[in-house]
Formats: structure tokens, C-alpha cells, sequence
């Protein structure tokens, strides 16, 4: 945070700064994740970039007041294009002493911190396992602490509204956030419409949010506590028209956008699970868009009615996380053998088992690819930004029906929930990935009259012909037993068995002719050490990438968005860098998988905490992989 | 659905050129050309028709007709025809399963397709036996069964397939038998033309590894005095010459009676379509296993909205209110704005 000094503003100092980190934090319930969407949601109409990261409990409500019970959510704002929701808060806003407990260790000394002194009693001090009032002591003297009474104040601001101060009390979420607008100059006026809409139904809730948004933002303002408040100019942007987005919604954005674009029907078959539902939540809406929304009685249904819409014709969709991927191996196997368009989207999660349901991982890489009994590609797309999960989503449904085979679609908690500001494509430009379903006979039967084949292939894709029910002439029988090579028959032949095995396996790396090369960036042209991504880690990779070319040195970085096939150069990438490193929130599944295709050493850069890669970790494996090289062959 | 007369069919049409691999002398066979005479009568198309099987013998049915079908796996046939059916309400779809495809590993997706009311055509052959695995007891084997897996006896107490299709809130539960073709059609075509999902036991004899499992009580010499017809809006009699019948005991259950013996008025009057179940159970509950005096025919059939159209009226309402979903407005629909 770098910052100027400009004088002469009234009533207080006003501070020009070019980037700032906020972390809210407090109680499961006291309402932090709507705090940190109303901030973000009036930095990306001021024009700021930014990026989020929610952190919140698996736990609906863990017992008030507990460490377990702890929510929080970051955002990251700056005048400059970001990448990252930022390593570590400046400024760090704490509601309970369990919030502070939870966080103080992340904030940096010389960081802001934002109490609720109110909140800082002894039974609540007790819970969070504190002996002695941090405040009292001087175990916070490294920070600069501004304590408000966020509690009183909001109680009695609300006091024309006749509230009991008991809900009152929950309006303190508003204060904070009107006394956090105001010191970094956020617009208003849209919190106070979003406030009036949001709680129409029940007017005096209106009213005390309201109230408590302003008395914070006065607070502020009035109370001279704060040396100066400060402004964040807006960034940079591209000409056009933008919207914040999370993942999970531009990935059933993505969803409806592929079923208008390829002209069929979306079903999604879909059982709750965290943190995929919202996809679930975001379709259920838009029926007009004729999409229908079965929610299943189990994983395994889930994508079973799926994949039964795709053999009617639609395009059919399951969504699931970690532990229904499980569950749904062997219907995605089934899909491999039967040659149907299915997408399975996965929104990973930590592991194993039930794991971490609400924090971030990347490890079911190597499930999506192998994660099937026998002889069974998938082919695998990876979103890599909260808005990428849009073009994702429109490209693994492209690859599913043209060669006709479930795809997997890889995001993860981070992007499902994480937001950035996303410069809307002209729909108009968006790709046709329409197909053509089977109408005519393409064989002769033994007695010369026509008669329709399922496995007879097109020659260039080798996909089969989609011939849905409804279509005279074409009837067929399809399953999973291995099928005689095009007549599609039932056959237990054994070199049949190894043609098909053979056929499938060439169908799903044969699409790397269908996707783009990979082209190192790599500006300088000198760099010898190369990074490697896929998915969510493109955020932290780039920027660390950014802040070691900064410092004068090259580096060159690659990101997949597709997993299988690779791309039809990566060997030849990489094989032209003397090391490649492999940033993965898991313990090296693509760093397997390339050195396995490829024979490169790549390394991997591991980090299995639930939470994204910071900067400052990618930045120093770049610096101690290019400084290894340096020493052994300068 | 189409202007165009449905072309006259016969049995040979709706049979596919693959040679059918049963085991002589299994039910099955009986089965499958119950379901070929049928379907000529019933003025569907082949092209509109659609079999799905899971796995087991039952569920190689699909490969011989000519239709479309489906053969997929084990257990997941009703939750893979619910989505072709949800999204293809035109067209005729059959689940073919058996008792321990239906019962045991897919026992989740049958209840809640039961439930859903998914217009689907269920045909669940019940032999009591595991025989595509060659011989282990099923979820409807009677306790103490010596099978392979179960050298001393099988403990576990076995499903009632129609009591429990009938708590699964299904609006059509039947029960029929392989040796009786022209009951099996009947109640074939009954299942078909119910307006949702709908539930057919048919107890099927596997001659390999639980020969003569429903002898006592389908065999042509037992039949009258074994089975008990159900026939809507009659007293529910049978024997020879109606000489048994079944009438409550007043306390909420059902018991067999000699019609001479308590009066035809005491007999109870089958109604199929009491929404109230439990009559329909009471009758399931009958006989505890293919020994005693056993219903058969039509336990329940009501009319309740089937999911698909719901779900096909929901898009209708949604269209209706806001209009085709319109791409570039969805995207438009939060907080946007705009640099030159």
C-alpha cells in the first residue's frame, strides 16, 4: 500500500493510495459475507479492480461467539488491473475477539485493525480463549487499532425504528460497512437501493440497516479518529460493459449460454453438495431459458438422469464436488461407452473424504483422468478465473458434443465463490457449437436393405452418430457392454474388445487437433525457468510471474485450460525451458502427468491449506528455481 | 403427436435380429413375448419407444426389441429413464429391472421415481434369486435361503416389492406372473396407459438356481385356490367357483374367508383407485411369501400429476412471466457499468 498526502481536504486527511486489502471478519451470523459483497459490489461500480475471497465456515451456525464459528471474507482493490484477493489484509476489521483470534496472525505489522469494542467482553473474550483483554495488553501494539463501539452505536441509531435491541444489534454489519465506505470513499447511494430491496418484505429491517449503514459512514466522517480516509482511483479497463461475477454463477451462465448455443435443451441433474449448489441455485432460476433443474436423490442419480437426457438429445449436465465425484465414476464410464455428450463439473474441494467442504483444493486432477475402471478417457477442461468458468463451460460443452463424450469440467472453491469484475462478451460473437443429430440410415444390413449403425464413425472427429429416440428408422440399442466396432452389437470378441479400447483412446487425444497451440509467455525471450498452471492458481501464478519480472528477471508461464488432451505442443514448451515449475493446491497432479507424457523434470510447488497460493510463496519459488540455475550453470 | 396414422404392426416388428440368450425354459421368455404382443396393440411407434434396463438378466431385454433401449448399469435404470422422460414427454419409456436390480443396489432410484411420479413403465421381474451372478440370495429371497453365499441360511427378512412400491407413494402397483400371458398382458397394457409411473411385479421362475419358486401358487393345478384375482369394484373372491374370498376382521386387517361362511356382503369390494392406500397394503400384506392364497392383478391406480409435466409447466409459467431467456440480458441482470 503505497501512499500521498493530499491536504486541504475537510474535514479530515484524505490519502491517495494505490491499492488496499480488507478483510472483514466476525461471527457465522453476524452477516460478513454480505458486508464484503456490498463493498465489492460499490468498488466494482467505482471502478476499481478487484478480487475476493470468502472464507467461511462448513458449519451453518458453529456456537456463537467460537473460533470454529468464524467468517470472513476478503477483498483486494486497486487502481491497477489485480490478480489476486492479496496474501495478506492491510486492513483487518474484527466484530467479536473469536474474529480477531481467528486473523491477527495474517495481518502484517503496521496493518489497520477495525474492533468492535463492544463486543470485547469477558464471556466472549473467554470463548474465543483469551486470558487477558488483547486490547488491554500490549499484545496488539504492533497495528494501528481503532476500537469503536460498532454495537452502542448501531443500537442507537436505530432507535427511531423501535427495533428491539436485539435485532437492532444485527444491524452492526451495516455500521461497520458504512465506517469502512467511508474511509476509502466508496459510493453509497447503491448500498442504500440494494438495502431497500433486499429487505422490502419486512420494512423496519429497511430502516435499521439503513440507519446503521449511515451512522457508520457519519461515524466516520464526525468522530476524527482515523488520521485520514483514503481513495483508490479507478483502474484501467478495457472499453465495455462489466459485472462482478462469481464463478459459480458465470459457470451456469456458461451452462445456459452453451445450451442456446449448441440449440438444445439443458437438464442438469444435481445433488446439494458444498460448494457446488449454487450452480444448482443460479439454473433453478431461469426456467425460461428452458432449463430443467432436477434436483436427484443421490450423486449417482444425478448424473444418471443426466446422462439419460443426453441419450434424448439434450445437453445434459451433473454438478457435483469431491465426494459425488466418487459416486459418479461409474456412470462417467457408462458415458464413455455408450459415446454420449455429458458434462461432469466438479467443483473441487479439500480432501479426502469429506475433507474441507467450504475451503479450496485441486485435487481431483487425477481422478477426472483416471478415475474410472478400465480403459476410460475423459477429456478435461479447467476454469482458471471466476469469469473464465463462463468460456469453460461454453468449451467443455463444445468438446462434449462434437465427439460425443463426457467431459469433465474442473473448477474449484476458490473460483465458486471468489469474485472479479468480468468484461461481458458480445453474445453475438460467441461460438456455434451446434451438432447435428443422426437422421438417415448410414449401413446395409446382411439382406441389403438400410439400416442404422450406432459405432460407424465420422472420419475425422471418429465420433459416432447421435441418433435420438423419436428418429424412425434408427432405432438402437446402446449400453455398457462392449459393442462390435459399427454395427454396435453386443460383441465379447476379443480383438474387437482391443479395437474399440484403441478407438476410444485415439477419439479423446485425436481433439488436441482441435485445440490451439501453447504459446509460452515469455516477453523477454531469456527465460530459462517456465511455470505451469491450470485452473484456479492462474491468479497467483501471473501475479508472482509479474513481481519477478519486475525485479529484472525473466521467468516464462504457461496455464492449461485443457487437461486431456493436452495441447498439441506442451512437450515441445516445455522441453525448451531448463526447469519447470508447477504451482498445484494439491501434491503434484499435472507435475505427474507432464512428467509422465513428456519426460520433463518438472517440480511441483505444493500447498494443501484450503486457501489460494499467495504471491509472495509463487514469487519466492521463482526466485530460488532461477537463482538454482544460476549457481549451477550461470 | 402426429397427423400420420401409427403404421399396423406385428410381434416380428417390435423383435430385434439378436438371438435372445436366456437360459431354456427361463421366465424371461414368456415375459419378453408378453411384451411384444402387447405392444402391436397399443398404437405406439417403435421409433417413439424406449427400453432401459440396468444390469442383471432381466436387463438384457432391451437388446432384443426393436426399439430404442438402453442397457446400463447396475441398479441406476429408473434415474437414467427419469431424465429422458422428464425431457423427451413424447415418447414411451420401459424400465425393465429384476429384484436385485430394483431392490438391493437401485432400491434408492426405484422409491423416488415411484415417488416423483415419472412417467415411466416399470417391469420388475422377481425371481428371488440372484441368477446373472449364478446363485446368491436377493432382497426378496425368503429368510433362511441355502445359497451359495448363504451356506447356513440367508437371515435377512426379504422386501414385499408391492407394499414397498406402495409406501414409495407409487400411483400404480400391480403384480402378474409368467406362466399366465394373457394376465401379463393386461396388466402390461394397464401399466402403459397409466398417466405415471407405474409398477409391475411379475413373479418370474428362474428354472437355473430357484426352480419352481412361485410353483405352489402359479402352477395350473394351484392357481385357483392360490391366487387371488383383484378386479376393480368386485368382492375380492376366488377358487374354483369363487368359494373363498377375503374380508376384514374388523380390527384394520385383512383375512381369508369361505364365502359360505360369512355372506358375500362381508367380502371386501376391491377399489383400486381409494387414494388412501392402505387397503391396496392390507391386500400386499396378504401372504407372506408364493405359499399362501396371493393377490394379483391391480393393487392401486390414481391419478396424480406426473413430475415430467410439472416440470414442463413450470417452464411454461416462466416463459410466460419473463419472456425466452434472453442471453445478453441475463448477463446484464446484476450491477453493471460501462468505460468507453
Amino acid at each position: 500500500m503505497t501512499s500521498k498526502t493530499k491536504p486541504g481536504h475537510e474535514p479530515g486527511r484524505v490519502e491517495t493510495i494505490d491499492q488496499v486489502v480488507i478483510r472483514f471478519a466476525g461471527d457465522s451470523g453476524d452477516g460478513m459475507q454480505v458486508t464484503g459483497d456490498r463493498f465489492t459490489d460499490e468498488s466494482a461500480l467505482f471502478g476499481n479492480d478487484l478480487s475476493t475471497l470468502p472464507n467461511y465456515p462448513a458449519e451453518i451456525r458453529a456456537p456463537a461467539g467460537t473460533l470454529a464459528g468464524v467468517s470472513a471474507f476478503q477483498i483486494h482493490i486497486s487502481d491497477h488491473e489485480i490478480l489476486t484477493p492479496g496474501d495478506a489484509p492491510n486492513v483487518l476489521v474484527a466484530m467479536n475477539p473469536a474474529a480477531l483470534r481467528a486473523n491477527i496472525d495474517d495481518l502484517p505489522t503496521g496493518g489497520t485493525l477495525v474492533v468492535n469494542v463492544d463486543s470485547f467482553d469477558e464471556r466472549a473474550l473467554a470463548k474465543a480463549g483469551y486470558e487477558t483483554d488483547p486490547l488491554k495488553d500490549s499484545s496488539l501494539s504492533a497495528f494501528r487499532v481503532y476500537e469503536i463501539p460498532m454495537t452502542s452505536l448501531t443500537l442507537e441509531s436505530c432507535k427511531p425504528t423501535g427495533a428491539k435491541p436485539r435485532d437492532a444489534e444485527r444491524s452492526k454489519n451495516f455500521f461497520a460497512l458504512g465506517l469502512l465506505s467511508w474511509l476509502y470513499h466508496r459510493p453509497i447511494l447503491d448500498t442504500e437501493r440494494w438495502i431497500a430491496q433486499r429487505y422490502a418484505r419486512t420494512p423496519i429491517v429497511v430502516q435499521a440497516n439503513t440507519l446503521a449503514f449511515r451512522a457508520g459512514y457519519n461515524f466516520g466522517e464526525t468522530a476524527e479518529i482515523f488520521e485520514s480516509s483514503y481513495e483508490i482511483a479507478p483502474a484501467e479497463h478495457l472499453p465495455g460493459t462489466y459485472t462482478n461475477v462469481t464463478g459459480n454463477t458465470a459457470l451456469a451462465w456458461g451452462l445456459l449460454a452453451a445450451s442456446q448455443l449448441a440449440k438444445l435443451p439443458l437438464f442438469l441433474g444435481s445433488y446439494p453438495i458444498t460448494p457446488a449448489s449454487d450452480i444448482l441455485h443460479e439454473l433453478s432460476k431461469h426456467k425460461n431459458f428452458g432449463v430443467r433443474t432436477l434436483q436427484a436423490e443421490d450423486e449417482i442419480a444425478g448424473i444418471g438422469a443426466a446422462l439419460g437426457a443426453a441419450f434424448g438429445g439434450a445437453l445434459g449436465v451433473t454438478t457435483t464436488s469431491g465426494p459425488g465425484i466418487d459416486l459418479k465414476a461409474e456412470t462417467v464410464g457408462l458415458a464413455v461407452s455408450l459415446e454420449l455428450p455429458l458434462l461432469i463439473v466438479d467443483i473441487q474441494r479439500g480432501g479426502p473424504s469429506t475433507g474441507l467442504p467450504t475451503k479450496t483444493e485441486q485435487s481431483d486432477l487425477l481422478h477426472a483422468m483416471f478415475g474410472r475402471h478400465g480403459e476410460a478417457p475423459v477429456p478435461i477442461v479447467a476454469a482458471k478465473t471466476p469469469s473464465h468458468c463462463f468460456d469453460a463451460a461454453i468449451e467443455a460443452a463444445r468438446i462434449a458434443l462434437k465427439y460425443r463424450t463426457p467431459v469433465y469440467l474442473l473448477s474449484d472453491g476458490y473460483l465458486a465463490n471468489g469474485s472479479e469484475p468480468w468484461r461481458l462478451p458480445d453474445v453475438e460473437s460467441l461460438p456455434d457449437i451446434s451438432v447435428e443429430f443422426a437422421t438417415e440410415p448410414n449401413a446395409t444390413d446382411a439382406a441389403g436393405q438400410p439400416a442404422f449403425w450406432p459405432y460407424v464413425r465420422d472420419p475425422e472427429s471418429l465420433a459416432r452418430p447421435w441418433a435420438i429416440p423419436g428418429t424412425p428408422g434408427l432405432e438402437h440399442r446402446i449400453g455398457g457392454l462392449e459393442k462390435q466396432d459399427g454395427i454396435g452389437t453386443v460383441s465379447y470378441e476379443p480383438a474387437n474388445h482391443e479395437t474399440m479400447v484403441q478407438i476410444r483412446a485415439a477419439k479423446i487425444a485425436g481433439i488436441a487437433k482441435d485445440l490451439p497451440a501453447v504459446e509460452a509467455d515469455d516477453p523477454s525471450g531469456n527465460a530459462r525457468v517456465l511455470l505451469l498452471g491450470w485452473g484456479s492458481t492462474y491468479a497467483a501464478i501471473t501475479a508472482g510471474v509479474k513481481r519477478v519480472r519486475k525485479l529484472g528477471k525473466p521467468v516464462a508461464q504457461v496455464h492449461l485450460v485443457h487437461l486431456n488432451p493436452f495441447p498439441p505442443n506442451l512437450g515441445e514448451v516445455l522441453r525448451s525451458y531448463e526447469a519447470v515449475l508447477v504451482p498445484e493446491s494439491n501434491l503434484g497432479h499435472l507435475t505427474r502427468l507432464v512428467r509422465s507424457d513428456f519426460l520433463v523434470d518438472a517440480k511441483v510447488l505444493s500447498r494443501v491449506q484450503g486457501s489460494p497460493f499467495r504471491v509472495g510463496e509463487v514469487e519466492q519459488a521463482i526466485l530460488q528455481e532461477i537463482e538454482r540455475l544460476e549457481e549451477s550453470a550461470p | 403427436m402426429t397427423d400420420v396414422a401409427v403404421p399396423t404392426t406385428s410381434r416380428k416388428d417390435w423383435a430385434s435380429d439378436q438371438e435372445v440368450r436366456w437360459c431354456p425354459g427361463c421366465g424371461d421368455y414368456t415375459i419378453l413375448s408378453a411384451v411384444q404382443l402387447l405392444l402391436p396393440e397399443l398404437g405406439v411407434r417403435r421409433e417413439n419407444t424406449v427400453f432401459i434396463s440396468g444390469i442383471g438378466c432381466a436387463a438384457r431385454l432391451p437388446y432384443y426389441m426393436n426399439t430404442y433401449g438402453m442397457h446400463s448399469i447396475h441398479g441406476r435404470a429408473p434415474a437414467i429413464a427419469t431424465g429422458l422422460a422428464v425431457t423427451r414427454p413424447d415418447l414411451d419409456v420401459w424400465v425393465v429391472t429384476g429384484d436385485g436390480d430394483s431392490m438391493s443396489i437401485g432400491g434408492n432410484h426405484l422409491i423416488h421415481a415411484l415417488r416423483r411420479n415419472v412417467k415411466l413403465t416399470i417391469l420388475m421381474f422377481n425371481n428371488q434369486i440372484y441368477g446373472l451372478t449364478k446363485g446368491q440370495y436377493s432382497p426378496t429371497s425368503e429368510v433362511g435361503k441355502i445359497t451359495k453365499s448363504t451356506p447356513f441360511g440367508s437371515l435377512d427378512t426379504p422386501f414385499n416389492p408391492v407394499s414397498l412400491a406402495l409406501g414409495a407413494e407409487a400411483t400404480f402397483v400391480a403384480r402378474t406372473h409368467d406362466l399366465d400371458r394373457k394376465h401379463m398382458i393386461e396388466t402390461f397394457r394397464r401399466a402403459h396407459d397409466h398417466p405415471g409411473a407405474s409398477f409391475v411385479e411379475v413373479y418370474q421362475n428362474c428354472n437355473v438356481f430357484n426352480d419352481g419358486a412361485f410353483e405352489a401358487i402359479t402352477g395350473k393345478e394351484h392357481r385357483a385356490d392360490m391366487l387371488i384375482p383383484l378386479e376393480h369394484g368386485q368382492p375380492i373372491r376366488f377358487g374354483a367357483d369363487g368359494e373363498h374370498g377375503v374380508a376384514s376382521d374388523g380390527q384394520g386387517r385383512l383375512r381369508l374367508v369361505e364365502v359360505a361362511d360369512v355372506g358375500e356382503e362381508k367380502l371386501v369390494v376391491h377399489d383400486e383407485q381409494r387414494i388412501n392406500p392402505s387397503l391396496a397394503f392390507s391386500l400386499s400384506r396378504l401372504a407372506t411369501g408364493p405359499h399362501e392364497p396371493t393377490p394379483i392383478g391391480v393393487f392401486r391406480a390414481v391419478e396424480r400429476p406426473d413430475y415430467g409435466s410439472l416440470v414442463d409447466q413450470q417452464l411454461l409459467e416462466a416463459q410466460t412471466r419473463k419472456g425466452p431467456g434472453d442471453l445478453s440480458s441475463l448477463l446484464r441482470s446484476g450491477a453493471t457499468w460501462t468505460y468507453d
